[in-house]
């Protein structure tokens, strides 16, 4: 496959905007401007480009929900990659960000918008700096500001700088922080695409979904839509990390057989070791044991068919060495540390999970504590305003029921390390009168 | 039958972390006639104001050059970021202990990032993060932090050395980013994210050297805190 997002991609200076153009950069772009903006849309439609951003919903419906009208509108690309697991954003905006930069532009004049924001997370600091630099050179060439290329689209590109939370890759809190104000999300509906940044319909879409657009109008619809497969059409950037021997990014037909992706490219587990399970969709999405996963194919729908999700794309291989309750351990302690407050599900249901498992970990839990453990996600599930609760509950659940023997044999074990005899309590002795009750010392 | 540990709450488990102090007095609305500000503190702040259409958008950002300019979000730099913005102080800082990179307590100048989260502690990052405070804990020049996902998993485990990703790290790497870092010198060059080729290999491409690399975007400069304010083409 001749790689789209990642073509060139080493070649020295593909971040300035000479060598860009060079390899043909900036040529989708009078392409596009020349198209009336409802043919650009149709374009993206018929592409059937589906986010990269976790969500998978598809980029050209999104755009013409936005209302047409003169009203101001708005344009966020969400690069505030914070998922555990997942940093193909990062090498996207570091080494190529004039593709990103002309994705905006093209994007923008489809859903008629004239102000756009690139909404970096805080820690990508040389990422940003190098959007800046991408940012004033596109408007130096004339591709950014007042009537671009002689045409009646006009934009501007902020490059905004985050200071360090996970919940602001969500659309609402994202719009939230980007308003100055504290990263909650919002009430769904009305959707931002009716009223999103300062109330206007704003249009929010994750820096590979951006990326690809360039594509799309340079090859045409249907000539990009011939990689992947059904209802997942496109290249993806996948990331691959944790315990295999090249972790890295690698571009990849959606629809590409999961063992290809983990054993081929990314070489497979380390010397000795076998691979356990995985998370296929970064850190929120329910893991799936090798004898699941290893055979499906790497798409939106048989990860959703095999009761995962693709997600952002990245995957984290677990090996045998690693302990299960140290994985449920860290991603319930994730979820819980950046749990913005608002929603009591997910702000109790986050923080007493960790406390459980920190139970199971030292053998002060009984298998009864796993059934409460569960019963905690279920309850999370869909009961917030946005899906932070969830992506705890969807893998630290699947944890529990795929690897529960486990859990009770580690139980067990601490138990015996700490001497604390068998799981079986013995019967509560009768109270007498006068004797003191096992009550703390409060 | 054994004691159940119980905390003063009567909890088997910890309590809440950080209750809020109800006797703490209400914070003073600085006047803004009467508050001094330093000149290019307050121009870095007005020239981000002036890039949104609402100037409370900068907020995050304004405090990130008064937490450069004062080394940490103290109360006076808060004050002044509210004071510019026409903000409150109150406003200001429920922002600052919003997000995860600003420092509430005053902070040694270098800040070092060891990622923690998953992908990295599978592969030891947990050990590397006890080295960096066994080894930097104590001292004056660096900030150690374990932090959530840096988005670097390629190159766990791996630290953002003020700003610049370096990995993958074995643990003898610390007392070489605390050398380079004293003496000014870029952070382990060779492990810099900055150098890095993709590992696709369909992608194809030499690997890049890191000595030849002229053409390449410029290294970050020098983000410790206590110094300049942003620099001028960041605005």
């Amino acid at each position: 496959m001749t790689p789209l997002l990642f073509a060139n991609i080493d070649e020295p200076g593909l971040n300035t905007i000479d060598v860009y153009r060079r390899h043909g950069g900036y040529q989708a772009l009078p392409k596009a401007l020349k198209m009336s903006s409802d043919e650009v849309l149709a374009e993206l439609e018929t592409s059937e480009l589906r986010g990269r951003g976790g969500a998978g919903f598809q980029m050209g419906k999104k755009a013409s929900f936005l209302p047409h009208g003169s009203m101001d509108k708005y344009l966020v690309c969400n690069a505030d990659e914070s998922e555990p697991g997942a940093f193909k954003d990062r090498e996207l905006m570091q080494k190529n960000p004039h593709q990103l930069v002309e994705g905006i532009i093209i994007g923008a004049y489809a859903a008629g918008v004239n102000r756009s924001f690139i909404y970096v997370r805080g820690e990508y600091q040389y990422q940003a700096d190098i959007l800046d630099a991408a940012v004033k050179e596109a408007e130096a060439a004339g591709f950014l500001g007042e009537r671009i290329l002689g045409s009646s689209h006009t934009l501007s590109l902020v490059v905004h700088r985050g200071a360090g939370a996970y919940i602001c890759g969500e659309e609402t809190a994202l719009l939230d922080s980007l308003e100055g104000k504290r990263g909650n999300p919002r009430l769904k509906p009305p959707f931002p695409a009716n009223q999103g940044l300062y109330q206007g319909p704003t249009l929010v879409n994750n820096v590979e979904t951006l990326s690809n657009v360039p594509h799309i109008i340079r090859m045409g619809a249907d000539a990009w839509a011939k990689h992947g497969v059904q209802n997942s059409t496109g290249t993806k950037v996948v990331s691959v990390s944790g315990c295999v021997r090249n972790p890295g990014n690698f571009e990849v037909e959606l629809g590409i057989p999961t063992r290809d992706l983990i054993m081929g490219l990314a070489g497979g587990p380390r010397e000795g070791c076998e691979i356990k399970f995985f998370f296929p969709g970064g850190s929120s999405s329910p893991v799936l044991t090798a004898e699941e996963g290893l055979d499906l194919p790497y798409d939106f729908d048989s990860m959703a068919k095999a009761g995962s999700m693709l997600g952002s794309g990245s995957v984290i291989v677990v090996d045998d060495t690693i302990p299960v309750v140290e994985v449920a351990k860290k991603v319930a302690k994730f979820y819980a540390h950046e749990s913005c407050g608002k929603c009591s599900p997910c702000r109790e249901g986050t923080n007493w999970t960790v406390k459980m498992l920190e139970r199971v970990d030292t053998g002060e839990a009984t298998p009864m504590d796993l059934d409460i453990i569960a019963s905690v996600q279920d309850q999370i599930m869909g009961n917030c305003l946005c899906v932070l609760g969830d992506s705890m509950a969807m893998p630290i659940g699947s944890l529990v029921k795929k690897f529960r023997s486990e859990f009770e044999e580690h139980i067990e074990r601490a138990r015996e390390q700490r001497g604390m005899g068998v799981t079986v309590p013995e019967p509560e002795p009768v109270a007498l009168a006068g004797a003191e009750p096992d009550v703390g010392p409060y | 039958m054994p004691r159940v540990h119980r905390y003063p709450d009567g909890s088997r488990v910890p309590p809440w972390d950080r209750a809020v102090d109800l006797t703490k007095a209400p914070a003073p609305v600085p006047e803004p006639a009467v508050t001094p500000v330093p000149e290019e503190l307050r121009r870095t702040i007005e020239a981000y104001m002036a890039k949104y259409p609402d100037r409370r958008s900068a907020v995050i950002p304004s405090i990130a050059a008064a937490q450069r300019h004062h080394g940490w979000c103290s109360p006076e730099a808060l004050d002044q970021v509210a004071v510019v913005m026409r903000l409150t102080p109150a406003y200001v800082e429920s922002i600052a202990t919003f997000y995860d990179m600003f420092e509430n307590e005053p902070a040694p100048p270098h800040d070092v990032y060891v990622c923690t989260n998953i992908s990295c502690s599978l592969l030891g990052a947990d050990e590397l993060f006890e080295h960096f405070i066994e080894t930097l804990g104590d001292d004056e020049d660096f900030n150690i932090r374990s932090f959530e996902c840096l988005g670097a998993c390629d190159i766990g485990p791996m630290a953002s050395v003020d700003g610049v990703y370096v990995g993958p790290l074995q643990l003898d790497d610390v007392p070489r980013i605390a050398n380079d870092v004293r003496d000014g010198r870029p952070v382990l060059r060779s492990k810099q994210i900055a150098h890095r080729a993709v590992a696709d290999p369909g992608a194809a491409a030499p690997v890049p050297d890191p000595d030849t690399m002229a053409a390449g975007p410029p290294m970050p400069p020098e983000r410790g805190r206590g110094e300049a304010t942003a620099p001028e083409d960041e605005i």
